[in-house]
């Protein structure tokens, strides 16, 4: 005697990305935090001491946050105009920022005014940041120059007026004291050393550079324009190693993770993208709400703060780690479950002799129900609410199945108002679904089949009735819209292939319907 | 030894197990049942067959216990004799000629020395009317008798067995045909009969299928088809006058047609199965109560009581009977080769194992054992729940091919549905090499809709190389597809390679050619031949006007040549080289085969209503093997299966049987093959040794006996205490024996044990005193000890009120009580049969 044979429910292949260890990584985050300041957030730079408050740069104002507080703990306000690129020193205690009215200051973080203030630049200034000796400024502005300060005095040390657009971007090296590097839209790098008076690399990255990033052995540099994120060896003098084209618009910042394995760009396309500084493969992504304009990551990569064009800034934490490690299947058991494994777990002896069970087949319930033949109950069972929503996949195996069996004009008959309505709900959401539409066509020609009488009693069953035609209409035009642009790529395909040398040999083409046309010399014997 | 190369046509099983309901003996443990032309007894238990009772020159159309001698059977046949067998022994006792075809037979213990059988009216079969005939068998010691006393009974009843039925202890018959029911008693020697009522005329289905009476009780249980949900419960009156009183009940619970009634001996008990597989026991006078025994496999055709109650038997359209115990759980299945309406696949042979593969259970494939003929496994390959239900489109099986090495095999599955759209599977299987004994495929779905409509033909390219397989489908849609197998991290995917199409012709035909190297697709009338590698249209070859049947290529020498047949008759033989037709002759070729191990190739061409087979080389038209008439009707399946050991014939004619065997399968699905003379006179030598070592016929009683004699000459011999050093090794033979004698034949466990055991114990003193002479002194010393041991027993025998033969050790004792118990049962068995013995003597 056979057993029953439960409905097979076709797995279909899963959408979308893969599960790897760098998507669980960067998915282990809590639901942002978002902030909303006064206008686009154009820098985010992490303090590098404990406990890592944060310097959010947005329109005239200087925000210091700290590491879960949603409250800034700190501002400045002393600009006329707005702020750019609000930098902490490598001790934290100092901070400076640039300004749109060309003027760099120089702030204690526990006080309010600043401390010193650059004048020199003509027009705003974009970049600003501190030597790795801890007493000198280096600033990059609008009027095309890159000037040098000396901290203690406020007074400029040298210029250098190598780059022929704004200088938008720079990083100092933190190895050397004298080196710092540079981005600018006339499309170069530079890398000027503080002891001679001229830059002594240039990389021409192709688009203006937004940004750039030295990798911690300083051995190479990123940088991040137009589409581009472009990784450069200036061991090897500058020689570009790879460019990355994976935004589709431009990429406005870039960062390190914390162990310096992945690098992630953001960008006006709204995505943040992690890459694999190996294989340089986007390992995950993000996706925000609006343009990103600065992205940071705190250290040991707890928190990803990202800013945007309009003004949000959105504060991603890690979830500690009891909390990710939090399984279901944990729980304390109730005692009736301990009473049904008692004994499970005891192995047998060697002269035990063993009383085979018949394992008990396991039915879903509607299976239960199929097997006695209570059709209408089982697409009762597989139409319940959470089953229907969740996996619609099972819906549709138990209706193929009951067309299988010829009784599904049965099951779908007598059905009152609620059932109906939920039975057109379901086919709304799902007929069009390419998977599911051969067997729910022909659910939906018996249910009008059986129903067309009642139709007009009762308005809610009429409303989804009027629903289902315009999506059908709808996804007929479709469906000829899409054949119109096959027919369109066949016709491309036909032209583009060359002539073959045997002329009636049809090839394979990508949907495989070419045919040949010219006519074969049959071999008639 | 040179055979003279006579090649016969030999049935090699297959035959039906499900044509009539199989007969259980009284001791529920042996079952008979009518196969083709021979009735075979199985045994219920170990579910092996134990004797084929040839005999019969026609199917054989009824089995029946002999009322009077539960040992004995009668069957009866087409050709128009019944025969008496012993069937433990697989003797045939008598045989009576009746000298009409037999349809079906009952008898009653009531009525001695009759059977009642059911023959043609007039003796004309064409007629279509039946009557039921009491047959007086003459109680002559003769072998054969002519049956003289006819007297028909009922006129016009139904061929079916299960519309006739005995009641009450024999005191009427009951026949059911049409829409009438017809009750004969005996004693008042007048007939009843019964109608539906005329307001159900209209419908054609009104009739009544099957027919059960009580064993105790007058009441006689009928099926109507019309009334699909009812059983006819009639209750006879005992003062049945002329009024035809009876009160009736109708039954609920069959949704289709109810092909079988029975009830337990007892009476207790009403069996009732049909199309839907489920066996159902219903309590007679409480008839809400029942039980089900669902999902036995196919519909139910009969179904059988053991006389004493404690098995019932279920046979079932897959050719299968099943063993179920009273209390209805299933104890044995006894499965032949199942045989679904058409066999859709191809027959295939597994070159894995070498059994022949084909269409079984709906559904499924199965394995079959040709040498055993005994089917091994079933293989799911639709994984439905089969929904036993008359009219209701169920997916099939259609193709199924095995690729070289037999790791890979593709089925395609297909339903029609009522629209013109066709659902179809493909799924390839990988043969799981971890687990070898256990058959055991995996399942991967390609795609879920290969084709777009019906597929037409399949095949794995045979490539040396194994790394890559491939497999070509084509189809109704007039594309044929190429698919690869790629290994991937996971496991092995497939993957589309290559879509063909020839000016939108549909695709029927695919062959490859024996190296792989290119690929034969008929499309319609043309022949295209392609490079599988570069997937370039290499040439065409055409014969119209036809449409191209068949192809198939070549082997060895013969591999330049492709061979086909066209619908125009036509068989032609293409040279691949020069691209010209070598020959051609006119011939109606039904199917055309080639030997995977040679170069030749099978034709069964259709003339005249029978089936003739060609066998040729491609290089040469000339036939090297003929027969004319192979078997009457289309021959649309047969195989070319691989021999075990090669056969040597040095005559011309059956050279081609050496290396593989052809197979093929009747229009009526039995299973036949070719056999050579050497072949048989091989078989009859290895079988003949067996039947040299007992003198006595082997059966259960003779070998006790045997092993009795021997036994008492052994104990006398250790009796006189003349252990011989030479004396044979008992010990062995009595092992062997123990093992080899079938299990349902064997004695009881305790008489079995002591034997056994002082086989042992001879046999420990003899190896030694044999070996090791040295230990002589230690074997007599254990002799004495022996002795004495047993001389204590018998000492305190002595004590005991009787004093027995003081030398005769437990053992001995034991012995003679057995003896006498088996004497009384061969006095029994003589003082039955003493007339059918003398018969046997003459």
């Amino acid at each position: 005697m056979a057993s029953f044979k439960p409905t097979k429910i076709q797995v279909y292949p899963k959408l979308g990305e893969k599960v790897t260890q760098d998507t669980l990584y960067w998915k282990d985050y809590k639901t942002p935090v978002q902030i909303k300041e006064f206008g686009a957030i154009t820098n985010v730079d992490v303090s590098p001491v404990s406990p890592h408050n944060f310097a959010v740069t947005a329109f005239t104002r200087i925000h210091i946050y700290g590491p879960f507080s949603q409250e800034p703990l700190k501002t400045f306000t002393k600009f006329k105009d707005t702020a750019y690129c609000a930098r902490f020193r490598s001790d934290g205690q100092l901070l400076v920022a640039g300004c749109e009215d060309s003027v760099v200051r120089l702030f204690d973080v526990s006080g309010k005014v600043a401390l010193r203030m650059f004048k020199g630049h003509t027009k705003s200034v974009h970049v600003t940041d501190f030597t790795s000796d801890q007493y000198r400024i280096f600033t990059g502005s609008d009027d095309y120059t890159c000037r040098l300060w000396d901290m203690a005095n406020a007074t400029l040390i040298n210029t250098y007026q190598e780059h022929t657009d704004y200088v938008r971007c720079g990083v100092t090296s933190k190895l050397n004291r004298d080196l710092f590097f540079t981005g600018s839209y006339d499309h170069t790098l530079k890398v000027f050393d503080a002891r001679v008076d001229k830059s002594i690399m240039t990389m021409d990255h192709g688009q203006p550079v937004e940004s750039v990033l030295l990798y911690p052995s300083e051995g190479l540099l990123v940088s991040a324009g137009g589409r581009f994120v472009k990784v450069w060896d200036l061991l090897k003098g500058g020689q570009p190693l790879v460019s990355l084209r994976n935004h589709h618009k431009t990429v406005t910042c870039l960062c390190l993770s914390s162990n310096g394995e992945r690098l992630l760009s953001g960008s006006l396309d709204r995505h943040v993208k992690v890459y694999s500084t190996t294989s340089y493969k986007v390992v995950h992504n993000f996706d925000y709400d609006a343009s990103i304009l600065s992205l940071a990551l705190a250290p040991d990569d707890e928190s990803v703060i990202v800013g945007m064009t309009n003004g949000i800034l959105s504060i991603k934490h890690r979830k500690s780690p009891e909390q990710s490690k939090e399984v279901p299947g944990q729980q304390k058991r109730r005692p009736s479950y301990r009473v049904f494994v008692k004994g499970k777990k005891r192995l047998p002896k060697q002269d035990d002799y063993l009383v085979s069970k018949p394992v008990k087949q396991h039915l879903a319930k509607y299976d239960k129900q199929l097997k006695k033949f209570n059709v209408s109950k089982a697409l009762d069972t597989a139409l319940e609410t959470w089953r229907r929503l969740k996996k619609p996949e099972v819906t549709v195996a138990v209706i193929k199945e009951l067309e299988r069996r010829g009784t599904l004009k049965n099951a779908l008959a007598g059905r009152d108002e609620q059932g109906l309505y939920h039975l057109l709900h379901f086919l709304i959401g799902n007929v069009v679904d390419p998977r599911f539409a051969p067997v729910l066509v022909t659910a939906a020609e018996m249910i009008l089949d059986v129903y067309h009488s009642v139709i007009g009693q009762s308005p809610v069953v009429d409303r989804q009735l009027l629903r289902l035609q315009d999506l059908l209409e709808k996804e007929i035009d479709y469906q000829q819209d899409l054949l119109e642009v096959l027919g369109m790529l066949d016709t491309m395909f036909a032209s583009s292939v060359p002539k073959m040398e045997v002329p009636w040999f049809s090839t394979s083409c990508s949907n495989g319907l070419t045919e040949g046309e010219a006519r074969p010399p049959l071999h008639a014997i | 030894m040179v055979g003279h190369g006579e090649i016969r046509v030999v049935h090699r099983g297959g035959s039906k197990l499900h044509f009539r309901a199989p007969t259980i003996s009284a001791d529920s443990c042996f079952l008979a049942c009518a196969s083709g032309d021979c009735v075979k007894v199985f045994s219920t238990s170990t579910e092996e067959c134990i004797h084929h009772l040839r005999g019969h020159t026609d199917l054989v159309t009824g089995t029946l216990l002999r009322p009077s001698n539960h040992l004995q059977l009668y069957s009866c046949s087409l050709d128009g004799t019944i025969r008496l067998w012993d069937f433990t022994d697989g003797i045939l006792i008598k045989t009576f000629v009746v000298n009409l075809p037999i349809y079906s037979m009952v008898a009653s213990a009531k009525h001695e020395g009759v059977v009642f059988v059911v023959t043609p009216t007039h003796g004309d079969k064409r007629s279509g009317l039946f009557q039921l005939v009491a047959v007086q068998l003459p109680p002559s010691p003769q072998q054969q008798g002519e049956v003289l006393d006819l007297s028909a009974v009922i006129d016009d009843v139904s061929s079916n067995p299960a519309a006739t039925a005995f009641g009450r202890e024999g005191e009427f018959i009951a026949s059911v045909k049409g829409s009438r029911l017809e009750v004969y008693f005996f004693r008042k020697e007048k007939s009843f009969r019964f109608s539906l009522k005329e307001n159900n005329e209209k419908n054609k289905k009104n009739t009544f299928t099957c027919v059960a009476c009580h064993p105790k009780d007058d009441c006689i249980v009928v099926f109507n088809l019309m009334m699909t949900l009812l059983l006819l419960l009639f209750i006879l009156r005992r003062n049945l006058n002329q009024k035809k009183e009876y009160t009736y009940l109708t039954l609920h619970w069959h949704h289709a047609a109810v092909s079988s009634l029975c009830f337990t001996p007892q009476g207790t008990n009403l069996l009732s199965g049909g199309v839907e597989s489920v066996l159902v026991q219903w309590r007679y006078k409480q008839e809400n109560q029942k039980d089900f025994l669902p999902r036995l496999g196919g519909a139910i055709t009969h179904i059988s009581v053991s006389p004493d109650g404690v098995l019932f038997c279920t046979s079932h359209s897959d050719n299968k009977i099943t063993v179920i115990k009273n209390n209805v759980k299933v104890s044995a299945v006894i499965q032949g080769l199942v045989k679904g309406e058409r066999v859709r696949t191809d027959l295939l042979v597994d070159p894995r194992s070498k059994v022949l593969v084909l269409n079984g259970r709906p559904g499924h494939l199965q394995f079959y054992s040709l040498q055993r003929d005994k089917l091994l496994y079933n293989l799911d390959i639709v994984q439905q729940e089969f929904i036993h239900e008359d009219g209701l489109q169920q997916f099939e099986v259609v193709h199924a091919a095995f690729n070289s090495s037999g790791n890979w095999l593709a089925t395609v599955e297909e339903r029609q549905q009522k629209s013109a759209d066709v659902e179809l599977h493909l799924k390839l299987w990988a043969f799981q090499e971890q687990t070898q004994s256990s058959w055991f495929f995996w399942q991967f779905h390609p795609d879920w809709a290969p084709h777009e409509a019906q597929v037409t033909a399949l095949s794995f390219c045979p490539s040396a190389d194994h790394q890559t397989t491939m497999l070509v489908s084509t189809s109704k849609d007039g594309h044929f597809k190429a698919w690869a197998a790629g290994s991937d991290t996971e496991g092995p995917s497939w993957s589309c390679d290559f879509v063909g199409t020839y000016h939108g012709l549909v695709p029927e035909r695919c062959c490859f050619s024996a190296d792989g190297s290119l690929l034969a697709v008929s499309f319609q009338k043309v022949v295209t031949l392609w490079n599988p590698n570069s997937w370039e249209l290499v040439t065409t070859l055409s014969q119209p006007p036809g449409t191209i049947r068949h192809l198939c290529f070549g082997r060895l020498s013969c591999s330049k040549y492709l061979l086909g047949t066209t619908s125009e008759n036509l068989l032609c033989c293409w040279n691949l080289l020069t691209c010209t037709l070598e020959w051609s002759t006119a011939v109606e070729t039904t199917l055309l085969l080639d030997d995977p191990r040679s170069e030749n190739v099978a034709a069964f061409s259709f003339q005249e209503g029978n089936t003739d087979l060609f066998v040729f080389k491609p290089n040469e038209p000339r036939p090297l093997f003929s027969h004319k008439a192979v078997c009457s009707g289309r021959v649309a399946r047969a195989v070319f299966a691989p021999r075990e050991e090669l056969l040597e014939a040095c005559e011309e004619s059956s050279q081609w049987l050496n290396l593989s065997q052809l197979y093929f399968l009747t229009p009526h699905m039995d299973l036949m093959t070719f056999t050579t003379k050497v072949e048989e006179e091989r078989l009859m030598a290895s079988s003949k040794p067996l039947v040299i070592n007992d003198s006595v016929a082997e059966t259960p009683f003779s070998l006790l006996l045997g092993k009795h004699r021997r036994q008492h000459e052994n104990e006398e011999r250790v009796l006189s205490g003349s252990v011989e050093a030479s004396a044979p090794p008992q010990g062995s033979s009595a092992v062997r024996e123990l093992l080899q004698t079938p299990a349902h034949v064997l004695p009881s466990t305790s008489f079995l044990c002591s034997m056994f055991v002082q086989s042992l114990l001879v046999s420990v003193t003899d190896s030694r005193s044999k070996n090791k002479p040295v230990e002589e002194e230690m074997a007599s010393d254990n002799e004495e000890e022996d002795s004495e041991e047993e001389m204590e027993p018998s000492s305190r025998s002595e004590r005991a009120p009787p004093p027995t033969d003081s030398t005769a050790a437990a053992t001995a004792v034991a012995a003679p009580a057995l003896t006498k118990a088996e004497l009384r049962e061969l006095k029994r068995v003589r003082r039955l049969d003493l007339s059918w013995l003398s018969g046997v003597c003459s």
